[in-house]
């Protein structure tokens, strides 16, 4: 069995990985090591051939093949950045991660700082009990995208789509242009959870109804999905009696919600927010454990990689500067979820640490219109940003800058969201 | 013409066939599905029961006690996951109290060892997180868990390397008899001519004892549906959980498995179709109701997987293990509700004495093998790992993440005796799919395995019985 000590190591080459990867690097990491479990980097990416990617990052509109290609290149430049495909992690402990592979066998891979960025995964039938039969013809939308667009094959005809969540509105697109017909996107919210132009782009444009309020109560079918039943639901997302419509279709796909991949986490003993179900992060994306960082949807469920990009940067700069001994420290302050706020990340402040400014994410509970964003410590003021529109379904972005953070007398802030006066 | 042939390969239609196949006969097993193990066998509770349950004196109760000491031994040597566990039925009454001392009192008189009457403070000890209102159990201690389907699996399998034939996709569909004795049977794969018949039909039993002319009973179907849970719930209870039997059945359990989720289930309805193996928002809510009142803090956020299964139940109170009244040379294995799986292999052993008195001869073979061997990658210590890595590099390549399912370890179950040709038959096989992404990642990995290894196409792979293609086709620019 082999051994190593490398500065940073990555677990994921996805776009979280890839980003914290190339940072590490940039920020004096030496030895780095991306640990990719597929049999080529990119992650998720690779099976997202639709373009709408890098808007924000790259100021252009790039394909997901595109996009990871830019970072992979980024790293491959990066001549002491060593990649191990195909590879599995089966376990981290302390900062010894255990992994294998066909060529070199079990190994145990010493690191001064380790990035979690293992990504997210898709909430099945099973996790929501959705009744009926239980047939060939019902997928998740990734897994399905990936029979589509990585192995060339067609799922299904006559399509009926559960979840309005990003994939599954950009698989109703995709299996329309494919000649298949989607009779449905039904969605058990009154609201979608997917990004407004993905609803205009994908759903729209083919005439495809959106079915606010709805849900499949039965599916039917021994061998291959032949019908579907969806049912209307009150306030309480209970179906309602008589509001039954059925639609012959041979396919279900799946797209009511990712969760993020966090088994090793927990194995590992990092604390994990039953929120986001990722590990709780501090300012610089390091976890509980010190030392293990972790980014992208690891961490929450991002809706742009761009976004995803920026948070890892920001872990991989960490990472190496661990690596290289300069332990984060100071006080710290708790991020909390005030009204509306389902919610935040990072969770825990540590000011001595912050450069110029912080960046939270979060997520509103609800759907509202014309709101503030207030950002408050010990019962201080101390920023507000204004918003038109906030849904779920699109996460929020606020900085504080560091000015304001070192005013605030509180040890704790709370992210809140009010009406506009 | 063959010795015997056994309509059904389930669990007791596998644990016939394992019987048969010490002896010097020609035995052909002919299954109505892709796959052994894919009726009731693979959707049930898993559990084996100690045997206090049924009345004194019925073949339940004998074949119960005398089956679950042979599941045990079968289990090591097949290498076949199966933990001892011990089972509680709680009260929650005084008078429930009555019904766990009436079957600790069946239990001693069945013979089954170590059956004893916990207080309310020993039942919480041994399981902390059920309801505090709890006021005593029945404990069972050999009461036990097993994986169902790899039992059957690797008792049919182990008949086939024993010489036995089975015949997958071969549902029986008219039974003549021949002039000089024995049975004609027809399947779309042709027919086959047997001195005598094993009918190990489950849910189907009556439609083919009837075929062969015979009657005096009827399949009830009885449906049982289920929740399976993340292995995150699967510390909740260490011991298999009942509640009080009342008239309306045992009672939702709740109990580990052998992987280490949470089962919680079943409810019991009975069904007008054999087939209907479908889940109802009414019986699944019935289910969370009832486990709630042996275990309050099940999250079924962390819900995997839903199924049903169907009991096949008969219009007669015990089992029905006898020859044909009607069908000379036929032995019916009829009505084998729970506990049929505990009771399976010694089915198997009688149902070969009822061949004998029927005028079978059984001559021993020289050499049966009694033993099978499956490599679980992730059991391992490091070091076997790395030895398995370097014997054969496909136990480096991880396929199903959720469950630590190495490419080496489907390779080894498609190529067993029983081939598996559905990505649900590699499943029940490896376990890769069964957990909580539920194959959502490996899905199509498995897909492409098996379509390589059987020499396929992708198209040509089902999810699982006949008839659950995949695929419709290759997209526009597709291959």
């Amino acid at each position: 069995m082999s051994s190593m000590v490398y500065d940073v190591i990555v677990i994921g080459g996805g776009p979280a990985g890839l980003a914290a990867a190339c940072e590490a690097y940039d920020n004096g990491a030496q030895k780095v090591l991306v640990i990719e479990r597929d049999k080529e980097l990119g992650g998720i990416l690779n099976q997202c051939i639709h373009n709408g990617f890098g808007l924000h990052y790259f100021k252009e509109e790039l394909t997901g093949p595109e996009y990871a290609g830019r970072f992979i290149r980024l790293l491959r430049e990066s001549a002491s950045v060593e990649v191990k495909l195909d590879t599995m992690v089966l376990e981290i402990r302390e900062r010894v991660v255990h992994c294998v592979n066909s060529r070199e066998g079990y190994q145990m891979l010493e690191a001064r700082s380790i990035v979690l960025a293992m990504g997210c995964r898709e909430r099945t039938r099973g996790a929501i009990a959705i009744p009926g039969d239980r047939p060939a013809g019902i997928f998740t939308a990734g897994a399905a995208q990936r029979y589509v667009n990585m192995e060339g094959y067609m799922v299904g005809k006559r399509v009926v789509i559960l979840g309005s969540g990003d994939i599954g509105l950009i698989m109703a697109r995709r299996m329309t242009l494919e000649g298949a017909k989607v009779l449905a996107c039904v969605e058990l919210m009154p609201y979608s959870n997917g990004l407004n132009r993905n609803i205009v782009q994908c759903l729209q444009d083919y005439n495809i109804p959106l079915y606010l309020s709805h849900t499949i109560t039965d599916i039917i079918g021994r061998e291959r999905v032949e019908k579907v039943v969806v049912s209307k639901v009150d306030e309480n997302r209970r179906p309602i009696p008589g509001s039954e419509m059925v639609f012959d279709c041979d396919t279900v796909l799946l797209s009511v919600g990712l969760i993020p991949e966090n088994e090793l986490t927990r194995s590992a003993s990092i604390e994990i927010d039953r929120r986001t179900n990722g590990p709780v992060v501090y300012e610089n994306m390091e976890t509980s454990a010190p030392g293990v960082f972790a980014c992208g949807n690891v961490v929450h469920v991002h809706d742009l990689v761009d976004f995803v990009t920026a948070e890892s940067k920001r872990a991989g700069a960490a990472a190496a500067r661990s690596a290289l001994g300069h332990e984060a420290s100071g006080a710290v302050m708790e991020v909390r979820n005030g009204s509306r706020v389902n919610y935040t990340v990072p969770q825990k402040i540590r000011r001595e640490n912050v450069d110029k400014g912080v960046e939270i994410f979060f997520r509103a509970n609800n759907v509202y219109r014309d709101t503030v964003i207030k950002v408050e410590s010990g019962g201080q003021l101390l920023c507000q940003f204004k918003r038109e529109h906030m849904a779920p379904g699109e996460m929020e972005k606020i900085t504080v800058p560091k000015i304001l953070l070192d005013k605030a007398d509180g040890q704790c802030l709370t992210v809140s969201v009010e009406d506009q006066a | 013409m063959y010795d015997v042939a056994i309509i059904g390969c389930g669990i007791v239609g596998a644990a016939t066939a394992y019987q048969l196949s010490r002896y010097q006969l020609k035995t052909v097993v002919l299954e109505a599905q892709n796959d052994a193990a894919n009726g009731t066998t693979k959707a049930n509770s898993a559990i084996l029961h100690a045997g206090y349950d049924p009345e004194p004196g019925t073949l339940m109760a004998r074949l119960n006690v005398e089956g679950v000491r042979m599941v045990k031994e079968l289990c090591e040597k097949l290498d076949v996951e199966r933990k001892e566990t011990g089972s509680l039925v709680l009260a929650f009454s005084a008078e429930e109290m009555d019904t766990v001392r009436a079957l600790c009192d069946r239990g001693i008189r069945n013979g089954v060892p170590g059956v004893r009457v916990l207080d309310r403070e020993e039942v919480l000890a041994m399981e902390p997180n059920l309801n505090p209102q709890v006021v005593g159990a029945l404990y069972a201690p050999s009461a036990a868990i097993v994986n169902p389907w790899d039992f059957c699996i690797a008792l049919a399998e182990t008949a086939v390397r024993n010489g036995v034939e089975v015949r997958l996709s071969s549902p029986v569909t008219a039974i003549s008899r021949l002039p000089g004795g024995g049975y004609r049977l027809a399947t779309p794969q042709g027919e086959v001519e047997a001195r005598y018949v094993v009918n190990a039909a489950g849910v189907e039993a009556d439609t083919v004892h009837a075929m062969a002319g015979g009657s005096g009973f009827t399949i009830l179907p009885n449906r049982g549906e289920y929740y399976m849970m993340d292995k995150t719930q699967g510390g909740l209870v260490s011991t298999v959980v009942f509640q009080c039997p009342t008239k309306v059945g045992k009672g939702v359990l709740v109990a580990p498995t052998v992987h280490g989720n949470l089962i919680v289930g079943p409810n019991a309805e009975d069904v007008p179709d054999k087939g209907a193996v479908n889940n109802t928002a009414g019986a699944l809510a019935f289910v969370r109701e009832m486990a709630a009142k042996s275990v309050p803090g099940i999250n079924y956020r962390d819900s995997i997987r839903n199924f049903a299964g169907i009991r096949a139940h008969s219009d007669h109170s015990d089992f029905i293990i006898e020859e044909s009244a009607q069908a000379p040379g036929f032995i019916n294995l009829a009505g084998i509700k729970s506990p049929g799986l505990s009771s399976a292999p010694a089915i198997g052993v009688m149902a070969v004495e009822l061949l004998r008195s029927c005028g079978l001869q059984t001559a021993e073979k020289d050499r049966f093998i009694d033993r099978r061997r499956v490599v679980r990658f992730k059991e391992l210590p490091p070091e076997e790992k790395e030895r398995l890595i370097r014997e054969n590099p496909l136990y480096g390549r991880v396929i199903c993440r959720c469950e630590t399912i190495t490419e080496g370890e489907i390779v080894d179950a498609i190529h067993r005796p029983i081939v598996p040709r559905s990505i649900d038959g590699v499943k029940r096989r490896t376990t890769a799919g069964m957990g909580r992404c539920q194959g959502g990642f490996c899905g199509p990995r498995v897909h492409e395995i098996l379509a390589r290894e059987l020499g396929v196409s992708l198209p040509k792979i089902l999810m699982d019985e006949e008839g659950t293609y995949i695929l419709t086709g290759p997209t526009k620019e597709g291959r």
